[in-house]
């Protein structure tokens, strides 16, 4: 039948009449998420810092601000305590975000060849789960002159029988705060390090310098580090934004007078006296000041990084046998992780203590009193946390799917811009743009509703959503929804029926990530809430200021819980979906 | 096996292609590629890999990528595909590997290809177990895929697309990952099922092995504006 086969050398030419080969876009549900999720994102924090804007200079009409002018200014530069409130946030926050990086990258370069390495991720994710309060509270109990690092030691080593009278937490240059943010930091840092190696060919690279003769600590260094870092950038900004601006943290572990700068703005934010609010949203916009300076500074220190270490690398120098490396990034990494852990035990045993005398180091009487005394406020409590991480977690879900989907269907992906606006609210202190928010919401009397408070929430967790799920949807084999589409499917059965079940166990794992980082919000569920919705975090962070730390343990205990059991769910419910499915069981 | 007689081979029923064009970021692929598989007939394209061979399958099933440049028209028995989604195509397609979807059983794969128009859960599960019977693995409904062996899968993943009831089929090298002795049985398994449903077929390969079992015409592709015969 050769014959049917004809050959025309004409050029091609595009087919009459017929439309541009792309997939149907009439219908598709997933066009406009994008930019729905754009506005949703930007609206907030772009309203909010005008919000926070026009009061510092004068602007807030509501409390008879009309007349613009720098009043606000000299009140806060008036403030006593506010150079050293700022140096608190500095010490605190640049050292914990940097001791967190320097452990990542200890370890990393010490200890890639260890086992330990590979078996970091399993107690990584949970770790990461535990809320920021949680973490400070058990930190609390565990170096506090009377927690459980004293008791261990005393009266035995000692010879303490009274809590000495050292500051170890709430120390007044918030190094216990510094500790506290590197330990909690730690984790997540680690995760996106691992994350990013498996995406520059680490193993190769290090074969390569390995064979040039290089130690392995200065291989890592030397090779891979100047790849990976590229890629952990945002991530480590995040975090050092985040250190520098944190509140319920600095609550819990940092000085009281003066606090750290972001606590003071918080403070003024809420004093009775309101003419303070001028000075809060000044101090706000100082707190962003700190923050953008302390990001143009890490962009610099890199350059500079940069410039010595191409010396360095063209130095030649091999590196020795890397034993000291390795034993300093293990020490480093277990022992940060140990302190977190240890601070999660100390929790525990104090929610169950009855009675617990200094220096014993385990509770004399042990009962369950304070969880049923306090059953009434704890119930409505955790339904509130509970429902209102489903609602964002749900929301953010169905706009990173819908984004996903929209760049599969469209066949483009986002550029680096994404990422940053992306990465935006992260960027932004809570604090600068927060309070223009509640502003914006009392305006339009939303504040104290569920659509500010999962709104609010949902800023936080879309993009922890978008971070977890974005690598595996967009790693799945384009030929099995094609081979979908072929066999009759549209392109949304195809979604419902194909992509998204064999997507089950990312989208368990991100929908897991999101519920605890909307369990763990405390400053948008506080200024959203109008101060009047309690979630296990608001109560944790308020108790944390009284005496009764078997009440504060019960709090943290069940802020803890909750995200834990969603990592749990995220594990067993594909685990149990896909039982009989051998394709879909993780590689072990 | 029943259902082989040869069936009309109507010219009508034809897949043809006119004037196709690929590029891809300012590189041209394919250029003024014309060709018409009759039905149950197999038309092997061969060439060197990146000439386009796949890409040109993706775009007869409505499935190329946005990111390729396309001109040129696709009509499949008289109905102009150029522009339809792929569901609404009805070509059905075979890749290199199975892609037997796995989160589903065996007999959730192929019904996953059935038509809607065929109601009713017992219709639709008396086609399935007609079509695994007569793929050779009666009884296999609820095994998952990853047990099956290679050559039962290849053997699902056919029926699969049959089951959708396509008007042509194209195959991406479904043969390549199959081992030796596999790969004969294998290939005249879906010839003959391909031609006892009289669809044309369009097979894209680089192992001569597979065109000369085909038996159809042979279309040689290369750089642009030197597609050959063979």
């Amino acid at each position: 039948m050769g014959a049917t086969l004809r050959r025309l050398s004409e050029p091609a030419r595009p087919a009459a009449g017929a439309p541009a080969l792309r997939l149907p876009g009439t219908g598709d549900w997933t066009r406009p998420v994008p930019a729905l999720t754009l506005t949703l994102f930007l609206l907030p924090i772009g309203a909010g810092l005008l919000g926070t804007l026009l009061p510092a200079f004068g602007w807030l009409p509501a409390l008879g601000g009309r007349a613009l002018g720098l009043g606000p200014w000299r009140a806060l530069f008036a403030e006593p305590g506010l150079g050293r409130a700022v140096l608190v946030s500095l010490v605190s926050g640049v050292g914990g975000s940097v001791a967190a990086l320097a452990v990542v990258v200890l370890f990393c370069a010490g200890c890639h060849r260890s086992r330990l390495f590979r078996r970091l991720r399993v107690v990584l994710a949970p770790l990461l789960a535990v809320p920021h309060a949680a973490v400070a509270i058990g930190l609390a109990f565990l170096i506090a002159p009377s927690g459980l690092l004293a008791r261990l030691v005393s009266p035995w080593a000692t010879g303490w029988t009274l809590p000495p009278d050292v500051a170890m937490v709430n120390d007044p240059w918030g190094l216990a705060l510094g500790l506290g943010l590197a330990v909690k930091e730690l984790p997540f840092l680690l995760l996106m390090t691992f994350g990013a190696l498996g995406q520059v060919q680490a193993a190769q690279r290090l074969r390569t310098a390995r064979a040039l003769g290089y130690g392995p600590a200065t291989a890592w260094l030397k090779t891979v580090l100047p790849a990976v870092w590229p890629l952990v950038r945002l991530p480590f900004y995040a975090v050092l934004a985040y250190s520098l601006s944190v509140v319920d943290m600095a609550i819990i572990l940092g000085p009281s007078t003066p606090p750290s700068l972001a606590v003071l703005v918080v403070r003024w934010f809420y004093d009775p006296d309101l003419s303070l609010r001028f000075v809060a949203a000044a101090g706000a916009l100082l707190q962003l000041a700190l923050v953008a300076g302390a990001i143009g500074l890490a962009a610099l220190a890199e350059r500079l990084a940069a410039r010595l270490g191409r010396r360095w690398l063209a130095g030649g120098g091999r590196g020795g046998g890397g034993r000291a490396a390795d034993l300093a990034g293990r020490t480093a990494a277990l022992g940060a992780l140990g302190l977190g852990l240890a601070s999660l035990l100390g929790i525990a045993l104090w929610s169950v203590a009855w009675r617990w005398r200094y220096p014993e180091a385990l509770p004399s009487v042990w009962s369950a009193q304070t969880w049923l005394r306090h059953l009434d406020a704890l119930l409505p409590t955790t339904a509130v946390t509970f429902g209102l991480g489903l609602a964002a977690t749900l929301v953010a879900l169905a706009l990173v799917v819908g984004c996903l989907e929209r760049e599969q269907r469209g066949g483009r992906r986002p550029g680096r811009g994404a990422l940053w606006l992306l990465y935006l609210p992260l960027l932004v202190p809570q604090v600068a743009f927060l309070f223009g928010v509640q502003v914006l919401a009392v305006r339009l009397g939303l504040d104290g509703g569920w659509l500010a408070l999962v709104w609010s929430h949902l800023l936080f967790v879309l993009p922890y959503v978008f971070l977890a799920l974005a690598e595996p949807y967009r790693a799945l084999d384009p030929r099995f929804g094609r081979a979908a589409r072929c066999l009759g499917a549209g392109p949304d059965r195809m979604l419902w029926r194909i992509r998204l079940p064999m997507l089950l166990r990312p989208l368990a794992f991100a929908a897991a990530v999101g519920f605890a980082v909307s369990v763990g919000q405390y400053l948008p569920t506080l200024f959203a809430g109008g101060g009047r919705v309690a979630t296990l975090t608001t109560e944790a962070v308020a108790l944390s200021a009284g005496g009764d730390r078997r009440v504060l343990a019960v709090y943290a205990f069940l802020q803890t819980l909750l995200p834990l059991l969603a990592f749990l769910a995220a594990l067993a419910l594909p685990a149990w979906r896909h039982r009989r499915r051998r394709g879909l069981r993780l590689p072990s | 096996m029943s259902g082989l007689a040869p069936a009309d081979p109507g010219p009508d029923r034809a897949l043809v292609l006119e004037g196709i064009g690929l590029r891809l970021g300012g590189r041209s692929l394919v250029e003024g590629l014309d060709l018409t598989v009759p039905p149950g007939e197999v038309v092997t394209l061969m060439g060197p890999s990146g000439v386009g061979k796949s890409s040109l399958l993706d775009f007869v099933c409505g499935t190329l990528d946005p990111a390729f440049e396309a001109s040129g028209r696709v009509r499949l028995a008289g109905r102009e595909l150029t522009g339809l989604p792929p569901e609404r195509r009805a070509v059905g397609i075979l890749f290199q590997d199975d892609l037997l979807f796995p989160h589903l059983s065996v007999a959730e794969n192929l019904a996953f290809g059935i038509p809607p128009s065929v109601r009713g859960r017992r219709r639709r599960r008396a086609r399935v177990a007609e079509a695994l019977a007569e793929a050779g693995l009666a009884g296999f409904e609820s095994r998952d895929p990853a047990t099956l062996s290679g050559g039962q899968r290849a053997r699902v993943a056919l029926f699969r697309t049959l089951l959708a009831e396509p008007r042509a089929l194209l195959l991406d090298e479904p043969f390549g990952k199959l081992d030796v002795a596999l790969r004969d049985r294998v290939r005249r398994f879906v010839f003959d099922h391909a031609r006892a449903r009289a669809l044309p077929t369009l097979l894209v390969t680089h192992d001569p092995a597979d065109a000369r079992a085909a038996g159809g015409p042979r279309v040689e592709l290369s750089t642009p504006g030197m597609q050959q015969f063979g």
